[in-house]
This record gives structure tokens, C-alpha cells and sequence, in this order.
């Protein structure tokens, strides 16, 4: 850690894999990240990328089987997650992590009324009474921008629009002020103007509160808004993690860079043509020998097939240090990597 | 732009959708979802007109209805010069054929128990007399135009990936040689990286098949990659219609505006336009507020919105905007208004 401050979550060499009759899926592989005090750790990949397992492995919200965690440590503060027993993660999940997933329409429970649902966690894992609860309830749904809270407390989740049942699950998931938030393409189901919101309250919120959020999506627009760091996924496993601003100034693995290459920008110059990343995502049906990428990668070697690049950082980082790739290529002097 | 003068292939006038809601027992008709309510655009052979909007907005019923997917309430659709609203059941089957639909969802409009060669086929079996071999031909013509591995033809759709089943789906769209493809959210649910696959593919069939496209979706940048013009939604109507770099460039609708400033350009080192947070949520189509339908939401509302509905007018050569900052005053209300306008649309 470059200043020095110990990160509130450590999660090293993490390793999930799914049993399934078609064989084993490596869909985590030796993962390694870890979140400081406040900060905003963006999450990116396609599907299939590892993103959302990852996450889900830190608190064992995966069903095990077919899942099953085969290494790694994550560390809360001083407690290793994977070695506590069930009932102290649980005290864990809620209290200390907070997750916000992609839809609210199924994350929550449409036969509570949503007061119930913010209470639950307040009453289980704080052991307020019912008053302090539904109090704490209200200053919740106000904090998240809930007009009318104390009377919105009654309502049931269909009676809020998409935009409002999101705000209920971040209320829900700040509950009990966790250390960290995760959360998982929370604004993929939304529209952007309602999305746009979303993103100004988190920045509030965090700004408000303090905690460390990992966001997850596929949204390089989104990670630049609001991310502080970026960790890129790929085939299961990190590619490329650094400073926002110097990851996308300054991209080193290929995928990152043809990744940023194939959107559409909105100000920038109109490209005549989209750039592609041909070809599939990796099956990972074996631990990798390989780099998952070399299928598609313009710069393959004949090393990418033979060993699986570790991730290595990258020197003389102009905006920000900290930057790392797991990439046997490199690129081209700096000043030209600014342009490609 | 294009010829001004040549003949739309597509022209819509006032069309209306308008869901009917009935309530109680006796299954009452007590109001309607005005899903789309008077919306009017025309394009041009070869072009690609965007329509983009926030979910509920309307686009998808606007290019379902143009196909009679729906039965519109109200309004004409004239396609090459027929009036698709009004045809006879017989003559629309006829019609059928130039204009074709590429939907959202690939793995929910794919028959999963239809083989790929028999998906892409069957629009053939409905509309041509072609024999079994010369089906066969063009469905391998067409998977070689879309990108398809021949191999593939006698998998099903399970089969495949979510960019390749799009590939299908455009396949199949394209069997019957159509001059008009809506597509509704094409890339909607594709990855970012087989997203531009999807839409390079679509704009060489368009170079190579002079094809004219209807392109619907709501990921703002992609649309300013793809189309000619785009038409903004809010609520049943259209916004503003503008041609592309002027709307990018420049938005004047306040709807347009705030959609636009919403869009995270993915570079956090380049200054970013000023982002305009709306309030609130979009109101039910059922229950429009009264005068303009953005009045509700609109940082720059102000009396006249509240009391008479703005229509879609041209403000600049070719620009199309519903609103009173630039429609002149009717008579008694906020005189003042109009050259502080005039003003906001030339400069800045």
C-alpha cells in the first residue's frame, strides 16, 4: 500500500471453482485486491469475466455445492472470512459488508413492506427494539433521497418505481454502516437520467459515510465516473488494475485497450468504423496454463501459450502509481500508447 | 444531409398506440395507456434514423406499431408509399416481406427447438414459392453474409452465443430481402466487445443492401455511432428530431439535453459536459401531466408548459423540437421568453 493506511478488506490469491457434470468451471483465479478506508474500487469485465463470483466468494453467498473455494484468504480487518464458520459470517454479511445487487425487483421480497425489510438487519445484527429500528429506518430512507420516508415505510416493493427500489436496497445495505459495499452493475437496470442519480448519491453517500465500495459493472462510462481504482477482469482472473485516470490514459493489456477502443464515445471524435475484439470469451474448464486472452489478443506470443502471465507493475506510471498487468507484452513508448 | 427531395421510404404521421385499461367487474373502460401519442417522422432510403428514449418512453411500441405488430389507435404509416395502418389482413401479407424486425432478446425470439437453418428458412416457406434447395442456398448465402460458420446450420439456438444468436436473428431478417429493418435494442443484451460486432454488421449490410434502418435503443452513444438522424422520446412523443451531429453537438430540447449529459463518457481525463440530474421519475403514461409531458421534470419549465402541450416544430433547418423556449408565443403568457431563447439556440 503506497500511504500506508492498511486496507479494510485484503483479499489474496482467491480461487473459486463450480462442479458442474460437464466437469469443473475455474471461474476465479488467484484473484488478488485490496480496498481502503473510503474508497471506490471499480470492477470490470463481460460476463463470464469472474466479476460477480468473486464477490460473492468474499462472503459465501455461493451455493456450495456446486461451488467450492479451493485457496486464497480475505481478510476483514484482522478476521479471514474463509476460515470463520457460518453463523460468524453471517454476523459479517450485513453488518460489516453491505451488498447492493443489479436488480431491485428481485432483491427484495415483495410480500414485506420495505419498512420490514430495512428493519430486519437493524433488529438482527444492531439489536435495536422496534422503535429505534423503525426510527433509524426513516433517517435511512431520507438519506438515500426517499421523499416521505416515514410514510413510504408501509410500502410494498411494487409500489416503487426502479429508481426507488434501488435507493431502498442501498438503504438497506448501509443499514449498519458496513465497512464495505459492494455492489454488484447496481445501475445496469436502470435508465441513464435515473442512473445519473444513483451515481450522485453513492458519491454522496461515501463522501457522507466513509465506507470502501466495490462496484462491479461492464460500464467503462460508469467506472470512470466513480471510480478511484479499476481492477480489470478477464477469463476469471485480474488483467490489468490501477489508478482510474492512468488505466485509462494509459492501458497496458491488450484487452483493456481494445476494450477501450470498441465504444462509442458520446463528445470525442466519430469513428467510421467500431473497433472489435474478435472472437469469444475463454471456456475455463481447467486452471490456466495459459493467458486466457492470447485467443484474441493482437500482440499473442509464443510465451502467452506456454505460461500464464502473474501480474506485474508497470514502472513509471505517469498519473498515479500503483498500476499493474498481467501481460508477458509490452506496449510501445508512452507518448504512443497515449494515442492508440 | 440526403436529397430533401426524394420520397421518404418510411413516413409516420401522428400515429397513436393507446393500451385501453379496464378496471372492476364489469371490465370498465376506464382510461388508456397513451403509450405513444402522436408521433410523426419520415425516413429516407439508405438512412438510419435513431429513437432513442428511457424505458416506457415508447420507442419499442413505436416500431412494433409500424410493423402492425400492433394495431395502431390512430395515424398513418405509409411505407413505399402504402399505408401500412390501414391495409386489409391479405394485402399486409404481401407487404410483409420489405420490412423486417431484429429484436432485443435473441435467445427469447429464437424457436429453441428450430434448427438455425430451419429458423433462417422459414420466413421463405411463408413468402416464397422457392424450392427446398434453393432455401437451402440462400440460407447458406445468408449465414455467410452474417458471419454464421456454415457448419453451424443444423445446430440449435442453445447452441450458440449471444452475439452469434443475433447473427441468427439478423439472418433471418434479412431472408426475404427487406428495404425497411427496425431494430429494436439490437445490442441491448450483448457484451461490450460483441456489441460492436453486432453493429459493424449491421452497417455493412447496409452499405451492401442499401437497406434502411430504424434503429431503436436507448445506449446514446451507440446510436450517435450508427444513425443519421435520431429522434429523442419522452413519454409518448418525440422530443426533439435532429440530425446526429447537431443533437451531439448541441441538444436543444431540455429532455435532450439532460438524456445527454447523463451519458459517463468512459475517460475520466476528459472534461466532461455539465451533468444535469434530473428529479424525479418519468410520470405514468396513463395519467400524462397536463401541458407539456416533460413539465413535470424540466429545469427550464415555466408557466406556459404547465397549461398548453408544445408540438414538434422545425426551429432549424432540419431541426425538430416540442417545446415553448422556441415556439413563438401564442399571446398573453411570458413574452419575455422568446428572444432570451432565440438567443440560447444560436449561441452557446
Amino acid at each position: 500500500m503506497p500511504d500506508g493506511a492498511a486496507p479494510v478488506l485484503d483479499v489474496r490469491g482467491l480461487k473459486t471453482v463450480f462442479r458442474t457434470r460437464g466437469g469443473e468451471i475455474h471461474a476465479v483465479n488467484s484473484v488478488s485486491f485490496h480496498l481502503k478506508r473510503g474508497e471506490v474500487l471499480g470492477v470490470v469485465g463481460e460476463s463470464g469475466s469472474g466479476k460477480s463470483v468473486t464477490m460473492m466468494s468474499l462472503i459465501g453467498l455461493l451455493p456450495s455445492p456446486p461451488a467450492e473455494i479451493r485457496g486464497g484468504e480475505v481478510m476483514l480487518g484482522d478476521r479471514d472470512l474463509l476460515k470463520i464458520d457460518a453463523e460468524e459470517l453471517r454476523q459479517v454479511r450485513g453488518a460489516k459488508v453491505g451488498f447492493v445487487f443489479q436488480d431491485p425487483m428481485t432483491s427484495l421480497n415483495p410480500v414485506f413492506t420495505v419498512g420490514m425489510q430495512i428493519m430486519e438487519p437493524l433488529r438482527e445484527h444492531m439489536g435495536l427494539d422496534k422503535q429505534q429500528a423503525e426510527a433509524r429506518a426513516v433517517e435511512l430512507l431520507q438519506l438515500v433521497g426517499i421523499p416521505d420516508a416515514a410514510k413510504r415505510l408501509k410500502s410494498y416493493p411494487h409500489q416503487f418505481s426502479g429508481g426507488m427500489r434501488q435507493r431502498v436496497m442501498i438503504a438497506i445495505a448501509l443499514a449498519c454502516n458496513p465497512d464495505v459495499l459492494i455492489a454488484d452493475e447496481p445501475t445496469t437496470a436502470l435508465d441513464v437520467t435515473i442512473q445519473a442519480q444513483i451515481l450522485e448519491l453513492v458519491k454522496e453517500l461515501r463522501q457522507k459515510l466513509g465506507m470502501a465500495i466495490i462496484w462491479i459493472t461492464h460500464d467503462l462510462g460508469v467506472i470512470a465516473t466513480v471510480a478511484d481504482r479499476v481492477m480489470v477482469m478477464y477469463g476469471g482472473q485480474v488483467v490489468e488494475h490501477g489508478p482510474v485516470k492512468e488505466l485509462f490514459a494509459f492501458p497496458r493489456h491488450p484487452y483493456t485497450r481494445a476494450l477501450l477502443k470498441t465504444i462509442p464515445s458520446i463528445t470525442g471524435h466519430r469513428e467510421a468504423r467500431l473497433q472489435v475484439i474478435e472472437g469469444q470469451p475463454p471456456i475455463l474448464n481447467a486452471t490456466p496454463t495459459a493467458c486466457p486472452f492470447r485467443a484474441r489478443c493482437p500482440h499473442a506470443m509464443e510465451i502467452c501459450s506456454r505460461e500464464n502471465p502473474a501480474r506485474r507493475a508497470v514502472d513509471a506510471a505517469p498519473l498515479g502509481h500503483g498500476h499493474d498487468v498481467a501481460c508477458h507484452w509490452s506496449p510501445p513508448a508512452l507518448h504512443e500508447a497515449a494515442h492508440a | 444531409m440526403r436529397d430533401t427531395m426524394t420520397e421518404p421510404l418510411v413516413r409516420v404521421d401522428d400515429l397513436k398506440m393507446h393500451f385501453p385499461i379496464y378496471t372492476g367487474v364489469f371490465r370498465r373502460h376506464t382510461g388508456d395507456v397513451k403509450a405513444v401519442d402522436g408521433v410523426s417522422f419520415s425516413i429516407q432510403p439508405g438512412e438510419t434514423l435513431g429513437l432513442v428514449g428511457e424505458s416506457g418512453c415508447g420507442k419499442s411500441t413505436v416500431g412494433r406499431a409500424l410493423l402492425r405488430l400492433y394495431e395502431p389507435t390512430a395515424g398513418r404509416v405509409v411505407i413505399e408509399g402504402e399505408d401500412i395502418a390501414t391495409l386489409d389482413p391479405e394485402a399486409l401479407r404481401r407487404k410483409r416481406p420489405t420490412m423486417q424486425m431484429v429484436f432485443q432478446d435473441p435467445q427469447a425470439s429464437l424457436n429453441p427447438r428450430m434448427t438455425l437453418s430451419a429458423i433462417i428458412a422459414e420466413p421463405m416457406v411463408e413468402h416464397t414459392s422457392l424450392t427446398a434447395e434453393e432455401r437451402q442456398a440462400r440460407v447458406f448465402e445468408l449465414m455467410d453474409a452474417v458471419g454464421l460458420n456454415r457448419r453451424f446450420a443444423n445446430r440449435y439456438p442453445h447452441e450458440f452465443s449471444g452475439g452469434q444468436r443475433q447473427r441468427i436473428g439478423i439472418a433471418r431478417a434479412l431472408a426475404l430481402n427487406p428495404k425497411f429493418i427496425i431494430c429494436d435494442e439490437p445490442i441491448a443484451a450483448l457484451d461490450v466487445s460483441i456489441q460492436a460486432q453486432v453493429v459493424n454488421l449491421l452497417e455493412d449490410l447496409q452499405d451492401k443492401l442499401g437497406l434502411t434502418y430504424l434503429f431503436i435503443s436507448h445506449d446514446l452513444s451507440m446510436v450517435r455511432h450508427i444513425a443519421d438522424r435520431v429522434a429523442v422520446m419522452y413519454l409518448g412523443r418525440i422530443a426533439e428530431l435532429s440530425p446526429r451531429d447537431a443533437l451531439y453537438a448541441q441538444p436543444l430540447h431540455p429532455y435532450a439535453e439532460a438524456l445527454l449529459s447523463a451519458v459517463n463518457e468512459p475517460d475520466p481525463n476528459r472534461a466532461r459536459r455539465e451533468r444535469i440530474i434530473l428529479k424525479g421519475d418519468v410520470p405514468s403514461p396513463a395519467n400524462p401531466p397536463k401541458g407539456c409531458s416533460f413539465c413535470t421534470r424540466c429545469p427550464k419549465v415555466f408557466a406556459r408548459c404547465r397549461v398548453e402541450r408544445p408540438e414538434l416544430a422545425e426551429v432549424q433547418p432540419g431541426r425538430f423540437v416540442a417545446c415553448h423556449l422556441y415556439t413563438p408565443d401564442a399571446g398573453q403568457t411570458g413574452a419575455s421568453g422568446v428572444p432570451e431563447h432565440n438567443q440560447q439556440g444560436a449561441s452557446s
